[in-house]
């Protein structure tokens, strides 16, 4: 299978080009946003961490190691385009366009967070896998109403056991929905390998059961991933029907700031690949070798992340404190008497209380 | 309460150590793992990594890989295959990281785990256990708070038991491990490491369906379960303090209830506070209300009073404080079936 589902890659961990057939394709502008947009997660996913260290933010899902992955599939989606992600996505949806002070809210326990102006980012999946059949639904509607959009759902290798993801998959394919199932193969579900998890040897296999193209790339190669998403977006809005995407990446950190992981892993050995695997230092290899890098510019571009994210952090903390209202205001659109009684009850005692 | 004056298979009085909740619960495991060799334990997470919340620290090891199993990441399929497991003479322990993740299997449980007797005529059970960590309070993502028990215990076939102590944890897991039939064994999983208590070493068990006093009075019966146990608890001293004796019981078990304790205390105070962290409405508590009302009727002297989680899905964290009652709301629902 592995033979069936090689490895797309177009530049390798030296950052030279193994596959130089898209070298037409890029320009010094599309360079610089791959650059400019993984060094801004990264940034952000080390300030978040930092933020959880210091109680200033709840449990926290880190990202370091994915940002090819997520800055590469979300980069050629069009504005009105759907996008479903996971709890480990901001990184992808902070690209497409999320509100960052809001992500910064979403951590911090807070529903505002899910409330990003102008963009259809649907509330990450917490319950695993339960976004794929709604990304299907989504491009379904996509489909009728006859637009171009697309939707895409980013999914990890865990949730490949999920009755959802099959559900999901067959959806899209029965009905040839515009729909990209992106998966991030980040070699662990917590602290499951993936050879326990299954005992396929790819994930792009499993599109083989549903009748749809399935690709593996090198989620490390952010090339590999925006041209070969790309092409997956393109056969949707062309009504191609869905894709299924395994981007072969991994997670250098912790599963989330409340997981330890050197109870199922040598991070010794983990931290040992980062120069080989860091898709980062992979794409400023590539432009140092294909003269794109400028010193000058790497630290203006990293003076102004910076500013973003403290003044996203400042955004996040000045933000109104959450309101017990909001409890209640929005679980129907007319309240039942229940709720309606419920609510006047508590308010009255929290007012007795002032 | 003397933990060691509860039902034991031993004779002679245990010898006890101190631990805290989810150290009982892997001490429980551990009990019935070296005890039948049937016992396996499932879940996501519980082996080399020992659980999320560590409550099967070091018993993969102790035990190997086939008894204590890392699964893929699928609830319909742990617990799908675990009937099949117990049909064929295993006893599954099943751990669902938290309980607001079971719903892929709800199907399993709902068809199959809670049907199989009746639909055999006894020929084949489903001896399993289904643990998982329950509940709001510790700042958790979403979905990662909820207390559905009602879920659980309007489907028959299925018992539902809910510790808030060590001892009672340890006690009875290993009576639902033992439990011919299945038991869904709600683990608090903010008081997992709340406090620690003397429990007893080896065998030890706590009858499933009996209800606990944790302080005797005679003025108001307090009646609830699992984390609100020291919430509940804080407003039984501050109403102490204001002289009101409260009757405060600790159901363990929410399916079946223990009638028995229920309708002793009732008759004897006549007011009752109901406190339970789930949504009030098909609440537990209206259960309790039911037998209040069969077994207590004429025994009555104010209306029962209910503080529960509203009738709103459990809030992000930012809010969640406001969901769940607290003491305040206890005392004022203690203060005002005394003064009615
Ligand atoms: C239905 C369900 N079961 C269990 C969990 C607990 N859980 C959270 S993340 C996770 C692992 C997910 O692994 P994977 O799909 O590979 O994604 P990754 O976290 O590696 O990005 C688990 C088991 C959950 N969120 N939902």
């Amino acid at each position: 299978m592995e033979e069936l589902y090689p490895i797309t890659q177009y530049v390798n961990e030296e950052g030279k080009f193994t596959d130089d057939s898209i070298k037409e394709e890029i320009t010094a502008e599309l360079v610089h946003s791959f650059y400019y947009n993984m060094l801004r997660i990264r940034t952000f996913d080390r300030k978040a961490k930092s933020l959880q260290r210091q109680g200033r933010l709840g449990t926290y899902a880190l990202f370091e190691g994915q940002e090819a992955a997520q800055v590469g599939s979300a980069l050629s989606l069009k504005k009105d385009d759907w996008v479903f992600p996971t709890y480990r996505d901001h990184g992808a949806i902070l690209t497409f366009g999320a509100n960052m002070p809001k992500v910064l809210l979403y951590w911090n326990g807070r529903a505002e967070g899910n409330l990003h102006p102008d963009r259809n980012i649907f509330p990450p999946a917490v319950p695993i896998a339960t976004q794929l059949p709604h990304a299907a639904g989504a491009a379904w509607a996509d489909k009728r109403k006859g637009n171009k959009n697309v939707s895409i759902a980013y999914f990890g290798d865990g949730a490949t056991s999920e009755g959802d993801f099959h559900e999901g998959m067959n959806f899209a394919s029965v009905f040839k929905l515009p729909v990209v199932f992106f998966n991030q193969n980040n070699g662990y579900a917590i602290s499951m390998p993936i050879e326990k998890q299954m005992n396929s040897k790819t994930i792009a296999q499993k599109s083989v059961a549903y009748g749809m193209p399935g690709i593996r790339i090198d989620g490390n190669d952010i090339f590999a991933v925006y041209f070969e998403t790309k092409k997956a977006f393109d056969r949707a809005r062309n009504g191609d029907g869905p894709t299924l995407i395994e981007a072969v990446t991994q997670r250098f950190g912790a599963h989330t700031t409340a997981d330890d992981p050197t109870k199922y892993r040598d991070q010794y050995e983990v931290d040992s690949t980062r120069d080989q695997l860091d898709p980062l230092l992979r794409l400023e290899r590539f432009m140092k070798e294909q003269k794109y890098w400028d010193g000058k510019w790497e630290q203006e571009i990293s003076t102004q992340i910076n500013k973003e994210i403290e003044e996203a952090i400042v955004e996040m903390e000045n933000f109104p404190k959450a309101n017990v209202e909001d409890l209640f205001d929005h679980v129907f659109a007319e309240m039942p008497w229940p709720l309606r009684e419920q609510k006047e009850q508590y308010l009255q005692s929290v007012r007795r209380d002032q | 309460m003397n933990p060691v004056a509860e039902t034991s298979t031993m004779e002679t009085i245990q010898t006890t150590r101190s631990l805290t909740l989810v150290q009982a619960v892997t001490d429980a495991l551990g009990t019935m793992l070296a005890e039948d060799d049937r016992v396996m334990l499932l879940g996501e997470d519980i082996g080399k990594n020992g659980g999320v919340f560590r409550a099967t620290e070091g018993l993969q090891e102790k035990f190997g890989e086939d008894r204590v199993i890392d699964t893929p990441l699928s609830e319909a399929g742990i617990v799908g295959s675990s009937v099949g497991l117990a049909v064929n003479g295993m006893i599954p322990i099943v751990e669902i990281q938290f309980l607001g993740f079971v719903y892929p299997a709800y199907e399993q449980i709902a068809t199959h785990v809670t049907r199989v007797r009746m639909r055999t005529m006894s020929k084949y059970t489903v001896p399993m256990v289904i643990r998982a960590p329950y509940g709001a309070g510790v700042r958790a993502p979403e979905i990662h708070s909820d207390s559905p028990e009602s879920l659980f215990t309007h489907m028959p076939g299925i018992k539902v038991v809910c510790p808030s102590s060590p001892a009672d944890a340890k006690g009875l897991l290993i009576a639902a491990i033992k439990d011919p039939d299945p038991v869904l064994f709600m683990e608090p999983m903010r008081l997992y490491r709340a406090v620690r208590e003397e429990v007893p070493e080896g065998m030890y068990e706590v009858e499933i369906g009996k209800g606990k006093k944790v302080t005797e009075g005679d003025d108001v019966t307090v009646i609830t379960w699992g984390a609100m146990v020291p919430v509940a608890k804080k407003a039984v001293e501050k109403a102490k303090a204001k002289g009101i004796q409260c009757d405060f019981i600790d159901m363990r078990t929410l399916f079946p209830l223990d009638r028995d304790i229920i309708a002793e205390s009732v008759q004897k105070t006549g007011r009752v506070v109901v406190v339970h962290e789930s949504h009030e409405t098909t609440g537990v508590g209206n259960d309790i209300l039911s037998i209040i009302n069969k077994t207590s009727f004429l025994y009555m002297k104010a209306p029962i009073e209910k503080v529960t989680g509203f009738d709103v899905p459990v809030p992000f964290f930012a809010l969640e404080d406001e969901y769940l009652p607290t003491p305040k709301r206890v005392e004022e629902a203690i203060e005002k079936v005394y003064t009615f």
